[in-house]
């Protein structure tokens, strides 16, 4: 293809400053590509005052995700919630976070919740209001799996967003099926000889979604706003079954600063650990290149989670440990292509979209 | 129309004419005929504008028709036995939501042993949940309750659950006076909602509610079905006079005007019991019967006035609470605090067990001369259970229970179960 054709990347006419992070500043973007966040008349679909956290991803995560459907969908949404730090800290009533038309059920019930209400919506002739449900990482790769599965099979016409913090936050810190191997939960415990979370165990939820050919399946993290966007923004164009997992660090789960949440996931990706991706009916499409590659000791030795991998002095006390972790964000880096970062920049935001040669 | 119509048919049939706006479906046995039923209504545009979804469990199903009440449509499913366990904490939420929802349960007994026969053991493991619980005694009724749940459901903002019998009437074809759209149209209003989830107007619904108010919210849900005492009489009353027969209501009692003796029941066993006391009444007996319609919320006042003249009461019931005896005459005893009148519980009818006229007529003269315990079990192979027991007692590891009693049955002679207990 000859490059006046190619399709113009989401991100190639920024102009990026270096800031010491790899954020544009809303200011120096053009107007028509600055964030929904950077727009006062944001919905705040969930406002202030909630109970989050200090440094709360999830509430982070929720916001960014749900005002950027809110203005897709002109502002027309209902949210489903399962059970979790989400909801919990949303509504304790008489005070109720939420400025979007929202609906907790249980736990692990939300994607077919969502069904209903995106069923009745159908029967009642109102295409124009649009369904996200939303849960923690238990909601959805744990107990609201069957659920979320049946919903995907079926291609409902819903945007699943997962906010995943890798453990059962609300109720202290227990194992999911999206631990990842060698952190400390209360039920993987670092202590005897195997300390945490074992290795060969969890679920890939983005894979399992993208198994199940449904339209959409994204994923993302607090640390890029205008990826994530972008992602909410392309899932609400399509219909039918869309699934986007967003990774949310926990302060309190992981055992990290809260002024470290943005920092803490963005290395995520820059390790290779959290690969993020979109895919279309089943494909791969998209792609986000690691820009600066880093270890994975940069990233475990800012949270408490792995602190057992480490002695007083900081050195790491079983050095094979983290290199099955590395090994793991090396396959990532593999099989997504994550290290297009030396590729020249006009390439490097996106892989081609299929179709695209 | 008068239709010769399988049960299950008849229920889809009514509920197509309740004008359901989304139905869930999934396949449990002795259920099943009716969402396939509307599921074909549906898919021929028969009932348009309808949703029918096919979904991954019972879980899952009532976990759709909560988010489609929420959303303001008007949602129906079924199910039966495990079913309604495996949906159980969806059932607790739509009535603490207070969503509208109309459920057919199909009744069957609960496993272990897995048994898809008939008994009452899965609508007693959700007499607590908060929902409204009307039980049918005929096909008839089985169909004509529908509409009347739907307009009680939604008067009240509470979920309604309607009991028919599993095979018994799900599966029993017999002659069926199928009301007509217009007549439905007449009797049952389109559903305004009392809370929906609308952008226009958006409001939290299920936020978390502490100390400070769940007693308040319970005690609330509890007046409604205190409510639903008053206006079930009414619904039953107004359905009378539109539809020109009786369906529904609270109680019904059979011969208990001079009766010593008055046998409480629900379902089709009473049809069963109805002759079993004309028999029994050829015979010198004073026995008569008493139906409950509504089993939740509980008739207290009507069952005490139902039951004002009676000398002995035996509550005959297809389920029990091990460790305890009845459920139902537990209730019906508490109804009656105050009143010196034994209550006998009569267990009857477990996982299928067919309860015979013969069967009924012993227990009728047994309850008249006094000699029916307190708790029995009706037809229980007692050389079945003493084999079992005696192998418990003669080694630790005597095995399954179930199997080794199928064992014991299988290597001699079939027997009558019925016979066993004479």
């Amino acid at each position: 293809m000859s490059e006046p054709d190619r399709v113009p990347a989401r991100s190639e006419r920024l102009k990026f400053y270096q800031v010491g992070s790899f954020a544009a500043g809303n200011r120096l973007v053009d107007p028509a590509l600055r964030t929904v966040q950077s727009d006062e008349g944001r919905t705040n679909s969930i406002t202030s005052g909630h109970r989050a956290c200090q440094g709360c991803g999830e509430a982070l995560g929720a916001r960014y995700a749900l005002d950027a459907a809110m203005r897709a969908a002109d502002g027309r949404i209902v949210a489903v919630n399962a059970t979790g730090c989400l909801e919990v800290f949303s509504t304790p009533f008489p005070e109720t976070s939420w400025r979007v038309a929202w609906l907790h059920s249980l736990f692990g019930n939300a994607p077919a919740v969502a069904t209903g209400v995106a069923a009745a919506l159908r029967v009642r002739g109102r295409p124009d209001i649009r369904v996200v449900a939303q849960a923690g990482d238990g909601g959805t790769v744990d107990i609201g799996f069957g659920t979320l599965s049946g919903m995907f099979e079926r291609n409902d016409d819903v945007l699943f967003i997962c906010y995943d913090n890798e453990a059962y936050m609300n109720t202290g810190v227990q194992r999911s099926g999206a631990t990842p191997p060698l952190a400390r939960t209360a039920t993987t415990e670092a202590a005897g000889p195997e300390p945490g979370n074992r290795f060969g165990q969890g679920k890939n939820l983005p894979l399992l979604a993208i198994a199940h050919g449904i339209p959409y399946v994204a994923t993302a993290t607090v640390a890029d706003l205008h990826d994530l966007e972008a992602k909410v923004r392309r899932a609400m164009v399509l219909h039918g079954a869309r699934y986007l997992h967003v990774l949310v660090p926990c302060p309190l789960g992981w055992g990290s600063e809260p002024r470290d949440t943005i920092r803490i996931a963005r290395l995520a990706g820059e390790t290779g650990l959290f690969p993020v991706f979109a895919a279309e009916d089943g494909v791969v499409t998209e792609v986000t290149p690691i820009r600066q590659r880093q270890p994975v000791e940069a990233y475990l030795r800012l949270q408490g989670r792995y602190r057992h991998l480490f002695d007083a002095q900081g050195r790491a006390r079983r050095p094979e440990l983290i290199a099955r972790l590395q090994a793991i964000a090396d396959r990532n880096i593999a099989r997504f292509g994550l290290d297009r970062a030396r590729v020249p920049t006009e390439t490097a935001a996106t892989v081609p979209a299929r179709g695209a040669s | 129309m008068l239709r010769q119509i399988e049960g299950s048919r008849a229920v889809a049939e009514t509920v197509g004419l309740c004008r359901p706006e989304v139905v869930c479906a999934y396949p449990i046995t002795p259920q099943t005929h009716i969402v396939e039923a509307i599921g074909v209504k549906i898919r021929r545009g028969e009932l348009a504008p309808c949703e029918f979804i096919n979904v991954d469990s019972e879980f899952a199903a009532m976990s759709v028709a909560i988010g489609a009440s929420a959303a303001g449509a008007r949602a129906y499913t079924a199910t039966a036995s495990q079913g309604l366990l495996f949906m159980m904490e969806a059932v607790y939420n739509a009535a603490g939501l207070g969503l509208p929802i109309v459920m057919t349960l199909a009744n069957r007994a609960v496993g272990a042993p897995i048994n898809i026969w008939n008994d009452h053991s899965d609508a007693m493991a959700a007499r607590d949940a908060g929902w409204i619980q009307l039980f049918a005694e005929t096909n008839q009724e089985a169909a004509d309750l529908h509409p009347q749940a739907f307009r009680l459901a939604e008067a009240l903002s509470l979920p309604v659950m309607v009991c028919m019998d599993g095979f018994i009437l799900t599966h029993a074809v017999e002659r069926v006076d199928l009301p007509t759209q217009a007549a439905i149209d007449a009797f049952l209003p389109p559903y305004v909602p009392r809370q929906v989830l609308d952008p226009d107007d958006p409001v939290s619904i299920g936020a978390m509610v502490g100390p400070e108010a769940f007693t308040e919210v319970r005690y609330l849900a509890h007046l409604r079905q205190v409510q639903a005492l008053e206006l079930i009489p009414e619904v039953a009353a107004a359905f009378a006079e539109q539809f020109g027969r009786p369906s529904g209501g609270l109680v019904r009692s059979y011969r208990t005007a001079d009766a010593e003796v008055v046998v409480v029941a629900m379902g089709s066993v009473l049809g069963t019991i109805k002759d079993a006391i004309d028999v029994a009444r050829q015979d010198g007996l004073r026995v008569g019967a008493m139906g409950l319609t509504t089993f939740r919320p509980f008739p207290a006042e009507a069952i005490r006035q139902a039951l004002a003249t009676a000398g002995r009461v035996v509550v005959l019931e297809r389920a029990f609470s091990m460790g305890l005896g009845g459920v139902l005459a537990t209730d019906v005893a508490l109804a009656l605090t105050g009143r010196d009148v034994p209550v006998a519980t009569v267990v009857a009818g477990l996982g299928g067990r067919a309860i015979t006229g013969g069967s009924l007529r012993g227990l009728l003269r047994s309850a008249a001369d006094g000699s029916l315990p307190a708790l029995s079990f009706l037809d229980l192979d007692r050389e079945v259970v003493q084999r079992e027991l005696d192998r418990m007692a003669g080694r630790r590891r005597s095995g399954p229970i179930a199997e080794n009693l199928l064992r014991d049955l299988g290597s001699g002679p079939r027997r009558d179960p019925a016979g066993a207990a004479r």
